[in-house]
């Protein structure tokens, strides 16, 4: 359904079988299908563990874990049942590729979580899908389906005498649903209220059993490991950021699009290159790395490594791969505005910094936005986000607060040209709303 | 209350993919949706009896998820995204266009029934962006002109 761009600086790993009818499990099978399970099958699954872990490969949900570092936290010996746990909730702003994996190759995201069960022990895999993408889940039970169908899952999987189960789960709308902890509650049919760590979900997760959660994108990415080996995918980035990404390209650009790219690539030209660079050749003003949680750069600050470590370097994080640039015409204080309407409206409400935060944060951007600003509030802004850090239990707080503080911090003019009754300079006249003082 | 086959072959199979019953009720909850229109008292009294939970609990529990309504929505629910890739490309705009030709605001209805319209947040659509939903269809590259023809394409069904 959403359109599929290209461009020649892309290496196509996970999106390799995009546009191939790989949905089709026969399809599937002519194209390299369930031969990384088979030959998980053979192996020890502790040199399937080591495998991933030497790959380089990290989380692709937002945090960047090694990913083989993550299973190997799983205990091997369990009184309760292991399992893997698929993230597909996908609705950090900005993101939109886990979309495109379960649209066009289903079956990898089935392959890696067979293949992280066999590597940990586990013997049942949950594949949880965003209730707004409701075709995609019809399109994952049917390749569930297709798999048991084939004998590739269910008991005795591929005459290899092991078992393994995988079913579908879809969601009901709710980001805090994507956080690992609140994903478990939701499974188990709860509301997403997250739990308090330790313990971890690797050894205490889903109905207490040791768990393992990965991103769909990060366990699509297995099993092209298994078949091309550590060392191929761990080159592909810069070191201890091995493999691709999916970087979802959007906002003021002239091609916009879902671009797989090594690891490491350059921001400045994926802007201007594989983007096309800003529409109406207007200037650019700051970027999105990685999803709305994520500190924004200014134009000054893109000739950056996007890789998990450079992107730290640089003060900011690689987070979902949602990169979201914003041209010369846009007020960054609506920006900082409307990216907290978003964290208010979804924070679960457990923790007060959070819940109130995020409230009292909305309502002072607001009324600033509306020239109803006066000049402390512009610090007060900062200091409440400040305050949110680390002192939530979850890190929905901090991703309220890091973009925020970097707004404010990198764009502070611009909250003074709206102070005291001037209208927004980015409105058109009459456009903004009449100013609530205590809106 | 009365599901359709389909319903109910879907949900003595989802009983059968958790060790709890509980587990199958976020799913269970919008399946049931999709049928009755929505969350109803008499949904939500067959729903927990068959899982062993409280009536409270149901309600707790679609309390906290945006897509489970206990209200009855319109036939065609038009969710516009108006979140920061939407935002950049004129999802406002397009929420303002849809609030004046439907004449309804944010979880407004027609007197008529045929549409309800939602500011929703980010939908997975960035990359495509304007986008919209239309019940469970996605539209996207919207613009004001695009989006009056998805509208009267769903007024004639
Ligand atoms: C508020 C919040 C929302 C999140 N949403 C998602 C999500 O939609 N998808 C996802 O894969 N990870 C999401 N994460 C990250 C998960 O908590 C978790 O780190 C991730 O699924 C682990 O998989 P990975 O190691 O493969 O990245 C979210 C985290 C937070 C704090
Ligand atoms: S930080 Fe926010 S979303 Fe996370 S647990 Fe606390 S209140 Fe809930
Ligand atoms: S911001 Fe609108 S679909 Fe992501």
């Amino acid at each position: 359904m959403a359109d599929l761009v290209s461009h020649p600086d892309e290496v196509k790993v996970v999106s390799k079988r995009f546009g191939k009818s790989a949905t089709n499990i026969d399809r599937y099978l002519e194209l390299d299908g369930y031969k990384a399970v088979q030959k998980a099958l053979g192996m020890q699954p502790d040199a399937i563990v080591n495998l991933v872990k030497d790959s380089g490969l990290r989380g692709r949900g937002g945090a960047g874990f090694n990913t083989g570092m993550k299973w190997s936290f799983v205990p091997k010996q369990s009184p309760k049942p292991k399992y893997i746990l698929c993230n597909g909730d996908e609705s950090e702003p900005g993101t939109c590729k886990d979309r495109l994996i379960f649209e066009h190759d289903p079956h990898s995201v089935i392959e890696g979580v067979v293949i992280a069960g066999i590597a940990t022990g586990s013997h049942a895999g949950y594949i949880y899908i965003r209730g707004e993408y409701r075709y995609l889940l019809e399109i994952m039970q049917k390749a569930i389906k297709d798999a048991y169908a084939r004998g590739f899952l269910g008991k005795n999987i591929f005459g290899s005498g092991y078992d393994f189960e995988v079913y579908w789960h879809g969601g009901a709308g709710a980001y805090e649903v994507g956080e690992e902890s609140a994903l478990m509650e939701s499974l188990e049919g709860k509301r997403g209220i997250p739990r308090i760590r330790p313990p971890f979900p690797a050894v205490v997760g889903l109905w207490g059993g040791p768990t393992v959660i990965n991103n769909a994108e990060t366990l699509a990415s297995v099993p092209h490991i298994l078949l091309g080996g550590a060392e191929w995918f761990a080159k592909l980035g810069p070191p201890k950021n091995g493999g691709t990404r999916l970087f979802c390209l959007s906002g003021h650009l002239n091609r916009p699009g879902v671009y797989e790219l090594p690891m490491g690539y350059n921001l400045k030209k994926m802007i201007y290159e594989v983007g096309g660079g800003i529409s109406g050749g207007r200037k650019l003003k700051a970027v999105v790395p990685g999803g709305s949680s994520c500190p924004v750069l200014t134009a000054d600050e893109i000739d950056v490594s996007m890789d998990f470590d450079s992107m730290m370097k640089a003060g900011t994080m690689l987070g979902s791969g949602g990169v979201v640039v914003v041209d010369e015409t846009t007020c960054m204080v609506n920006f900082a505005l409307r990216i907290m309407k978003f964290y208010q409206h979804e924070s679960c409400g457990w923790c007060i910094p959070c819940r109130e935060g995020t409230d009292w944060l909305k309502k002072t951007l607001t009324r600033f936005h509306h020239g109803g600003g006066v000049k402390k509030d512009i610090d007060n802004i900062q200091y409440l986000s400040e305050n949110m850090l680390g002192r939530t239990f979850c890190p929905l707080g901090d991703a309220a607060a890091m973009p925020t503080i970097s707004i404010v911090k990198k764009f502070r003019k611009e909250f003074e040209d709206h102070l005291e009754g001037k209208p927004c300079p980015f409105e058109k006249a009459g456009v903004t709303e009449p100013a609530a003082v205590l809106a | 209350m009365k599901f359709s086959d389909q319903f109910e072959a879907r949900f003595s199979d989802m009983l059968t993919h958790y060790p709890t019953k509980r587990s199958v009720l976020v799913p269970t909850l919008l399946y049931a949706q999709d049928e009755v229109g929505y969350l109803s008292p008499d949904v939500i009294h067959e729903i927990a009896q068959r899982l062993d939970l409280t009536e409270l609990e149901v309600s707790n529990v679609i309390s906290y998820y945006s897509m489970l309504t206990t209200k009855p929505r319109g036939k065609f629910n038009v969710q516009v995204c108006t979140n920061i890739a939407c935002m950049l490309r004129g999802g406002e705009e397009l929420l303002d266009h849809c609030k004046t030709k439907l004449g309804i605001g944010h979880k407004g209805t027609t007197p008529d029934g045929t549409f309800s319209l939602e500011e929703v947040e980010c939908i997975g659509a960035c990359s495509w962006a304007p986008a919209a939903q239309v019940n469970y269809d996605f539209h996207e590259n919207l613009t004001v002109e695009k989006m009056d023809k998805v509208l009267d394409e769903y007024r004639k069904n």
